[in-house]
């Protein structure tokens, strides 16, 4: 069976500056891989990357065998692959409902409709009619990811779920990854939260400078391998 | 305008109640008008933070467009917006993805440019095809038709029928940009167009439906412009001051807003022409410029930031 999702040896730059090199992972079908490393690592440039949102200079990103490298964001959503941004960027003047209707703009068949976002996070129902902002940060989190959901995407993108929310909060959304994943698609996870993304994910990948330091099975990698490959030590 | 005949003949008339009460009536129902040169402004603005300088220009290319229509097919102005509205969108449409997306980004000074040579552009083009003669279109017997709303008060059919249509173009926009999927679809792209394509959004059409949208509003507008008053290719600029005015007088990003401003605008202009016929404009810019003193906000702004 093909990968779902292959990524070939890319190169990625803001300007002269370059972020990625030579980035290969491959996710398969049913899988949560979770990508770590270090602030500038290059996880975010590699999620926007494969979702369309910057050209790799080098290599290829293959989705279900067919090529999507340099194809524009808002087609890539169309083929089966969504983000949820770094930071969350929900659209500050829409409600919480137009939020994750806009969110199935794509108009792609899959289980996720509003309904079933409210059932996997009931604390969006009962503000569904406001402002995105007045949101709390988890709420806003929950919001992100119900939004991308609405797409019906085959390979979910996930930036940093847990940035600037409380424990809590983090173990509450983690929580339902598994009730996400058990409807068929796949997820790659960024995280700084290491200990979070072991838990979760089965396959790892450890970013350093650009350059995939470490990969290989959650429950192989030590300790000490991780933090040689974070740090470069 | 038969109600205010006695005005422009006698100098400092002593008016009574109901001849001002006329008089603001007249600068309410002109106000509609400025209100749909406004309306279409304030959305491009509002989407994709371009500011229009061809607008004026476009309203009297619309005219234009009129005026070959009602030639050519024999029917009345306002039967022509059939056809106008439509052909003002489709060149809305390709003008925005032929040449105004290249054109947009973090810089507000390209669009600027680009804008304000396309209404040289415009201006001498129709100034080629149509000569610097004015013209105006007839609409028949609706023109001059009246009604006696009070003793003393007579409304024109006509500017009554453009203030509704205005009222109306103003709600259709409203619901549009609150109810519908094409609305949704602004306000995200507005908020942040690279998380609006993550959803499956290509911005580039959605700013171009935008413009669509704005030059078949602008359509509507120059119709009922020529049909009030003579039109030459050079009166484009005014109308975008007025347009300007009224969006900034409204508040930027509220539609009923911009409704209010160009019936403010409006009325300021009526007022000020009974003072003194040559103080007609410039009343209204002072009323545009005390607001905008007091108020740089405008008076119902939508959005903070």
């Amino acid at each position: 069976m093909p990968d779902l999702l292959e990524v070939k040896a890319i190169d990625a730059f803001y300007g002269d500056f370059q972020a990625l090199f030579g980035v290969s992972l491959r996710v398969e079908a049913g899988q949560i891989i979770a990508v770590i490393g270090a602030n500038g690592a290059g996880k975010s440039t590699l999620l926007k990357t494969i979702a369309g949102l910057m050209r790799p200079h080098q290599g290829e990103i293959l989705f279900e065998g067919m090529p999507v490298t340099g194809t524009p964001a808002f087609d890539v959503v169309n083929r089966g692959i969504a983000l949820v941004p770094e930071g969350r960027r929900l659209f500050a003047s829409l409600t919480v409902e137009e939020n994750l209707l806009i969110g199935g703009q794509s108009h792609r068949p899959g289980p996720w409709t509003v309904a079933r976002i409210y059932d996997l996070f009931p604390m969006l129902a009962e503000r569904r009619h406001l402002p995105a902002p007045a949101l709390s940060g988890g709420q806003q989190q929950m919001a992100a990811i119900g939004r991308a959901l609405m797409a019906n995407p085959q390979l979910l993108l996930c930036d940093e779920i847990s940035l600037g929310l409380a424990p809590i909060v983090v173990r509450d959304i983690y929580a339902q990854l598994p009730q996400i994943v058990a409807e068929g698609l796949s997820l790659i996870v960024v995280e700084q939260d290491i200990a979070q993304a072991l838990r979760a994910a089965s396959h790892v990948y450890c970013l350093q400078e650009g350059r995939v330091a470490l990969n290989g099975p959650a429950r192989e990698l030590t300790r000490e391998m991780i933090s040689a490959a974070y740090f470069g030590v | 305008m038969p109600g205010i005949q006695p005005g422009m003949t006698k100098k400092r008339p002593g008016y009574s109640s109901m001849q001002w009460f006329n008089i603001v009536l007249q600068g309410v129902l002109i106000g509609g008008l400025y209100a749909m040169f406004a309306a279409g402004l304030s959305l491009i603005f509002g989407v994709m933070r371009l500011v229009n300088i061809a607008h004026g220009d476009l309203i009297v290319l619309a005219a234009y467009v009129s005026l070959m229509v009602t030639q050519a097919m024999g029917v009345d102005p306002l039967t022509s917006l059939l056809l106008v509205v439509p052909v003002m969108a489709v060149i809305g449409y390709t003008l925005q993805r032929g040449l105004l997306n290249r054109t947009l980004g973090d810089d507000l000074l390209p669009p600027l440019l680009v804008t304000f040579g396309l209404s040289i552009i415009i201006q001498n083009g129709l100034l080629e095809l149509f000569t610097a003669d004015s013209r105006r279109l007839q609409a028949g017997a609706i023109e001059v038709q009246a009604f006696e709303l009070l003793q003393g008060v007579w409304i024109g059919v006509l500017p009554l029928l453009q203030f509704a249509i205005a009222v109306a173009v103003i709600a259709g926009l409203q619901i549009l940009f609150y109810r519908t999927a094409l609305g949704r679809a602004f306000r995200a792209t507005s908020d942040d167009p690279s998380v609006a394509q993550l959803m499956g959004l290509d911005t580039r059409h959605v700013f171009a439906m935008a413009m669509a949208l704005s030059l078949a509003v602008i359509a509507i507008a120059g119709v009922f412009l020529a049909v009030r008053t003579n039109f030459d290719p050079a009166i484009g600029p005014a109308r975008l001051i007025f347009g300007f005015e009224a969006v900034i007088i409204g508040g930027l990003g509220s539609m009923w807003g911009t409704l209010a401003g160009g019936i403010i605008l409006g009325v300021s202009q009526a007022i000020g022409a009974q003072i003194d016929p040559g103080w007609q404009l410039l009343a209204g810019h002072i009323v545009f410029l005390a607001i905008l003193a007091v108020r740089p906000q405008g008076l119902f702004p939508k959005v903070s930031g």
